[in-house]
């Protein structure tokens, strides 16, 4: 059984992922020492469970040997030592979570917001994402809370884990080692797209990040109303249940989709004009279209009237497959 | 084949072939009703751990919402509930003295102070109703003018099943405020001082504790209905009478519930 | 008419009862469906809830099967991501609510348990039949969700998720809540019958340890299940009148369910776990043919467990965010309660020491036990200790851990206890080496699939995921391979106890020279237990029970038997 000399340099071990966070050595080395003190008591327990299979093996004409029915000393031992160790990892436990409990004061802090079944990340200037950057060089604080249900913010390589839960807020923080690409998970259970509710956090290095932010938080000017469209498209959730290949997911795709008429669940028919597309975004139980649950979550309050506006732009560039749309 | 059996003697009728002897199996009875006693208590028991942690977060709603209570009726429903402890225990002694008659009379008033019971919670019940006091979604006061920050204003026009998928409240809910967790401070409503948010909270509360203790209430008087029909037809006297022995203990069970459910709910000061 | 019949008068009390299948025994007692439905005998209600939880372990065992299939490639193999996701949460509801739970209690637990005391049956029969059709109507309530929708929450129902799906949560909670209510009346009548109706020579220190496994379970049956009863009742007051005490758009807490639900949760793995302890202190013993050792500190560590288990719920909320102090409690007491444990099983190793091991069936399934929940327990800690807990926490590493505990635990203890009662209860042997092959084949297909998952736990892999990144794919192959091979070793076991009951060979009364007294009557025993009175003083006293070739069984030897009481 592997051990830690297992766990290489950059690619992790056997047991844990690569170690990408201030906080994830002490976490490693606990789950070591766990693992080593479980390997010792196991191996002792059955390798005594063979010795004594294989030597008092039931043999024709032999009973069982007289022995002692209990031995206070020894059963006094075998408490007393699995007790004190279990109370020393207890207390190391304890102490690398406290330490790990509270974020630095200097932490770089961004808002995350977790719904079905995507993550956006706010950052202080009111930028939106759906991929955490994150600077290299200092601590980063993580306030999250949740639109619908509890969610669980992941990051194996920084060893991090917090749930979200709607009603309040939730934090976590972390350091990372280096810059780099790092998985996300959501380890709360929560319908249907569970699984799919993945992200990346990108560790920048220094001085990366404020060139990353400057830009990014600037394309509503920096590009067309189009491109910039299909970036909120892409940063504000819509592509988790919309597709932009043709596809229907948990909504329907989008392509195509401008100036068709369309069957809503209702009966009625309504043609998928500039206002109505803006009607979806902003109150989409209003009319839901037939064939689809009412689960979309309406966009008043957390999409500007400019990117709306960019939103409608590229929603009218998807053309549908075969030349039809407009 | 032969299975002596082990009851030879004399045929005690109400002991039943498994036990050695008659104190046993009264004992038994016994033990098994106290066991179950304790996890009624316990099914409580997690009412009112809600109740305690509701009411530590959030005092200002239990402050403010036991008004809207009639401690009349419920003082008088209370009063009922001990009477009614009152000529069960009796009625017990009764079936231990073989007194017939006062066995029967006995039961007779007590099931019908449950009867009482229920008509006053049916009252207070559709006050509630009428006022729009009801829990979660339903929450519609029409008497004060406290509006709850969350609570949509529209009255709920659906019956009582919620409809498949329409059921999102959730989706809507941007930032609901916390229980044990500490307000949000985005979400604050700076108006209406006087009437604290989330009243409907209580509500839950009220309907879930006494809708549940309702229950218990009927179905104690099930039990007790049978027994009367049992003492009626004189199978109960000195020598038997643990049936009735038994559904007296529930029946202080589900009185005692109410006096802790009485003050907690309707005198809070 | 089969040679045991020859054993009359041999003077020993009814270890040589008339019997296997010749004369009048609990099967025939009574003909007719009807007679079976309406029985009161404690051993025919044990034998209808074995028959119901195999097959809703069969039931648990196909989603299982179907599930590991969908995990064989990344994206969507032979299902959708809700057909998924209803799958495991029937999986796990039918797994714990309808097999492992009533498990060994109400199936074993009832057929041995007025046996062992020499009883004629539990204190309350009607209440004991009463739990049985609970069970059933909570099974049927589990079929009609699966039938209208299923539910898709996981078996944890966590809110708010389980109060605004639009799966049929209703009917899976209602089930549950029925089944809860069946586990009390089980565990409630179990303690009477303990306290009131054990014989005159059998004092609290002299009760098996299957028995002690038992009162330890039904304390924690009476007293935890109560609260899951209300939780799941609040979540049907939330769905059907939107009380809102979970829901935080109604200013509800949606934590406070999780405090709840753990509350009665984490007791009952340990519902699960103290009978198959239990059950394997008796296998320990008989097969080692001699005395347990260290009575009293496995009885007396059952009631630790079963006391230390209510205080320990938080460690399932450690990242939910309650507080750090509620944190340090629920960590330090979730190590305390592992030290009974550890007792335990330091305890059964020591019993072989000197002994005369016998490796037959159900001693392969001890052994199972020992080493698989050696590793389930083991990996407790790592989830039991804060800082790494944070990063185990909801990943296929608590998967492989449950599954080590509840499958190479109590599942192993149920096999065992199964294969070592089913000559008693069905008065006919089974293949002992089809037996042993398919014991040593779900020891492979066990850790086969469930050893892969630790290390894709640890790795990060997530568990009740549909999808998942293409880098774990290599563990999860090799996991839904073993899970066939324990599919191969179940059907194996299937079909030779099947056999059994048509062709097995009559067995003796007590074919493995236990001591305990439900081997002093015959096999299958008599509408009333006993023929006699059996003796009940010391359940370990091997010795004074000798082979017999005629039998091929043990039989009392007077000679080695002391006088009752002299122990
Ligand atoms: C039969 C059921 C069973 C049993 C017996 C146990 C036993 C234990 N469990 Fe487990 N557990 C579950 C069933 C069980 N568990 C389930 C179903 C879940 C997940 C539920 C869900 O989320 O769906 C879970 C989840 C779970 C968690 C939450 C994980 C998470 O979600 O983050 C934790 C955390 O502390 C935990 C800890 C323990 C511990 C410390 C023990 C201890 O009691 C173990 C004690 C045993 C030993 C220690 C081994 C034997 C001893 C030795 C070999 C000697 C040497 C010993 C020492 C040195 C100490 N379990
Ligand atoms: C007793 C409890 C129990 C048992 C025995 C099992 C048995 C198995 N379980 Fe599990 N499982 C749970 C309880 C259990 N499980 C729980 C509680 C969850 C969590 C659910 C949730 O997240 O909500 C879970 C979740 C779970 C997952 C995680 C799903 C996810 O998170 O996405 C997986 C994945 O591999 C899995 C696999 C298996 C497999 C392959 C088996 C196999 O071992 C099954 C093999 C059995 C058979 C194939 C049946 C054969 C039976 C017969 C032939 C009947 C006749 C038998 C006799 C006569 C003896 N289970
Ligand atoms: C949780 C999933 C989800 C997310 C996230 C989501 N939608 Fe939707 N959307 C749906 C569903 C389901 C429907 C169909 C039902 C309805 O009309 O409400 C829908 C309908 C629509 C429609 C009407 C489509 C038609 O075919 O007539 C538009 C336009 C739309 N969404 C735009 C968006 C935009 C823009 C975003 C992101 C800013 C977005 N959606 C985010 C699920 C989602
Ligand atoms: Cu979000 Cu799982
Ligand atoms: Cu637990």
């Amino acid at each position: 059984m592997g051990l830690s000399s297992i766990q290489g340099d950059g690619g992790g071990g056997f047991w844990l992922p690569r170690a990408a966070s201030t906080g994830a050595g002490p976490v490693d080395a606990l789950f070591y020492f766990i693992l080593a003190i479980s390997v010792i008591f196991f191996a002792l327990i059955v390798g005594l469970m063979i010795l004594f299979v294989v030597r008092y093996r039931r043999r024709a004409g032999q009973g069982a040997q007289a022995s002692p029915a209990h031995n206070t000393l020894l059963e006094i031992t075998w408490s007393v030592i699995p007790l004190a160790i279990v109370i020393g990892i207890f207390a190391w436990g304890f102490k690398v979570f406290m330490d790990l409990a509270t974020a630095p004061a200097n932490a770089y802090e961004v808002q995350v917001t977790a719904q079905k079944w995507s993550w956006l990340y706010t950052y202080p200037n009111g930028h939106v994402e759906d991929v955490l950057h994150v600077p290299g060089d200092r601590p980063v604080k993580l306030v999250m809370t949740s639109e619908d249900v509890i969610h669980s913010f992941f990051v194996p390589a920084f060893r991090v884990k917090r749930d979200v839960v709607p009603g309040r807020y939730s934090t976590l923080w972390f350091e990372a080692l280096q810059p780099g690409e790092y998985q996300v998970y959501c380890t709360e259970y929560c319908g249907t797209g569970h699984s799919d509710m993945l992200s990346k956090v990108v560790v920048h290095p220094p001085g990366g990040f404020e060139k990353w932010l400057d830009n990014a938080s600037n394309i509503l000017n920096t590009l067309p109303p189009a491109e910039a469209g299909e970036r909120l498209y892409r940063t504000r959730g819509c592509i988790q249940c919309h597709s932009m290949d043709g596809a229907a997911g948990i909504g329907p795709t989008l392509r195509g989709v401008i100036g068709t008429q369309r069957a809503m669940r209702s009966g009625a028919v309504v043609t998928a004009d500039e206002n109505y597309l803006r009607e979806s975004i902003l109150e989409p139980q209003a009319q839901i279209v037939a064939g689809f649950e009412p689960v979309m979550p309406t966009y008043k309050g957390r999409l500007k009237d400019e990117e709306i506006t960019a939103l409608i732009a590229f929603m009218k560039s998807l053309k549908s497959e075969n030349g039809g749309g407009q | 084949m032969n299975l002596a059996s082990s009851h030879g003697e004399a045929h005690d009728p109400h002991l039943a072939h498994h036990f050695p002897d008659a104190p046993t199996q009264f004992e038994a009875g016994k033990l098994g009703m106290w066991i179950f006693l304790a996890t009624e208590i316990l099914l409580f028991g997690g009412l009112f751990c809600a109740y305690a942690v509701y009411r530590a977060n959030h005092p200002e709603i239990f402050m403010y919402a036991h008004q809207f209570l009639d401690k009349v009726l419920g003082g008088v429903n209370t009063a009922v509930l001990i009477i009614s402890s009152l000529t069960m225990a009796w009625a017990v002694r009764a079936a231990q003295l073989g007194h017939q008659r006062a066995l029967v009379r006995l039961l007779s008033a007590t099931i019908a102070l449950g009867f009482v019971f229920l008509g006053i919670k049916y009252v207070e019940y559709e006050h509630k109703w009428k006022e729009g006091l009801l829990p979660g979604t339903r929450y519609t006061p029409t008497a004060g003018e406290s509006v709850s920050a969350t609570a949509p204003a529209a009255p709920d026009p659906a019956p009582a099943a919620v409809p498949a998928g329409e059921a999102s409240s959730i989706a809507h809910a941007a930032r609901g405020p916390a229980g044990l967790a500490g307000e949000p401070a985005d979400s604050q409503s700076p108006a209406a001082p006087a009437v604290p948010r989330n009243v409907q909270i209580f509500f839950g509360i009220y309907f879930t504790m006494t809708g549940l203790h309702g229950l218990h209430v009927i179905a104690g008087m099930i039990t007790l209905m049978w027994i009367l029909r049992r003492a009626v037809q004189g199978e109960f006297g000195p020598r038997y009478f643990t049936p009735v022995d038994l559904a007296g203990l529930y029946w202080h069970l589900v009185d005692l519930i109410w006096i802790y459910l009485f003050p907690l709910l309707y005198l809070i000061h | 008419m089969t040679p045991q019949d020859a054993t009359h008068g041999q003077g020993a009390p009814a270890a040589s009862a008339e019997n296997a299948l010749g004369g009048d025994h609990y099967l025939n007692h009574g003909r007719g469906v009807w007679s079976w439905l309406t029985t009161l005998d404690h051993k025919r209600i044990g034998v209808m809830y074995l028959v119901s939880i195999l097959a809703a372990f069969l039931l648990g065992g196909v989603f299982a099967l179907l599930l590991r299939t969908e995990l064989l490639t990344p994206q969507q193999t032979i299902m959708k991501a809700d057909t998924y996701n209803q799958m495991f949460t029937l999986h796990g509801a039918v797994m714990i609510f309808l097999f492992i739970i009533p498990g060994i209690p109400a199936a074993l637990g009832n057929f041995v348990l007025p046996l062992m005391l020499g009883a004629k049956d539990v204190a309350f029969p009607r209440l004991n039949l009463a739990s049985y059709y609970m069970w059933v109507a909570g099974a049927l309530f589990a079929l009609i969700s699966m039938i209208t929708g299923a539910v898709d929450t996981g078996w944890t129902f966590y809110t708010p998720y389980s109060t605004t799906t639009s799966a049929s949560v209703i009917s899976m909670v209602f089930g549950a809540f029925i089944l809860g209510f069946s586990s009390i009346f089980t565990g409630l009548n179990f303690v009477v019958t303990i306290h009131k109706m054990r014989p005159p020579g059998m004092t609290w220190c002299r009760m098996p340890l299957f028995l002690w496994g038992l009162y330890g379970t039904a304390i924690i049956q009476i007293l935890a299940t109560p609260v899951l009863g209300i939780t799941l009742l609040l979540i049907i007051a939330e769905r059907v009148l939107g009380v809102g005490i979970f829901d935080p758009a109604l200013g509800g807490d949606p934590v406070l369910f999780q405090h709840f639900f753990w509350f009665y949760s984490h007791p009952a793995v340990y519902i699960m776990i103290l009978p198959a302890m239990g059950v394997i202190s008796e296998l320990m013993a008989t097969f080692s043919r001699k005395r347990i050792f260290g009575y009293t500190a496995i009885a007396s560590s059952s009631i630790a467990i079963a006391v230390i288990s209510f205080l320990v719920w938080g460690h399932h909320m450690f990242v939910s965010g309650q507080s750090n102090l509620a944190g340090m409690i629920f960590s330090f007491l979730t190590f305390l309660v592992a030290i009974p444990s550890a007792i335990k099983v330091f305890n059964w190793t020591a019993t072989m020491y000197k002994g005369s091991v016998w490796l037959a069936t159900p001693m392969l399934y001890a052994l199972s036990f020992l080493f698989l929940f050696g590793i389930g327990g083991l990996t407790g800690l790592f989830l039991g200790a804060l800082a790494t807990d944070v990063h185990l926490h909801d990943t296929y590493f608590v998967v492989a851990h449950f599954h080590y505990v509840m499958f190479g635990g109590t599942v192993m203890g149920f096999l065992g206890g199964l294969h070592y009662w089913w000559p008693k209860m069905f008065g006919r042997t089974y293949s002992e080496r089809w037996g042993r092959l398919a014991a040593l084949l779900i020891f492979l297909g066990f850790n086969i699939t469930f050893f892969s998952q630790f290390v894709m736990g640890s790795q990060g892999m997530p568990r009740r995921y549909y999808n998942y990144l293409p880098e774990f794919t290599a563990y999860h192959v090799v996991s839904t391979l073993g899970s066939y091979l324990l599919g191969l070793g179940f059907l194996i076991v299937m079909i030779y106890l099947i056999h059994s009951l048509a062709r097995g060979r009559p067995a003796p009364a007590n074919p493995w020279g236990a001591a305990t007294a439900e081997w002093q009557t015959a096999s299958p025993p008599p509408h009333d237990n006993f023929t006699s009175d059996p003796m009940v003083d010391d359940p370990y006293d091997l010795e004074r029970w000798r082979w017999d070739d005629r039998l091929s069984g043990y039989r009392l030897d007077a000679a080695a038997a002391r006088p009752a009481g002299a122990v």
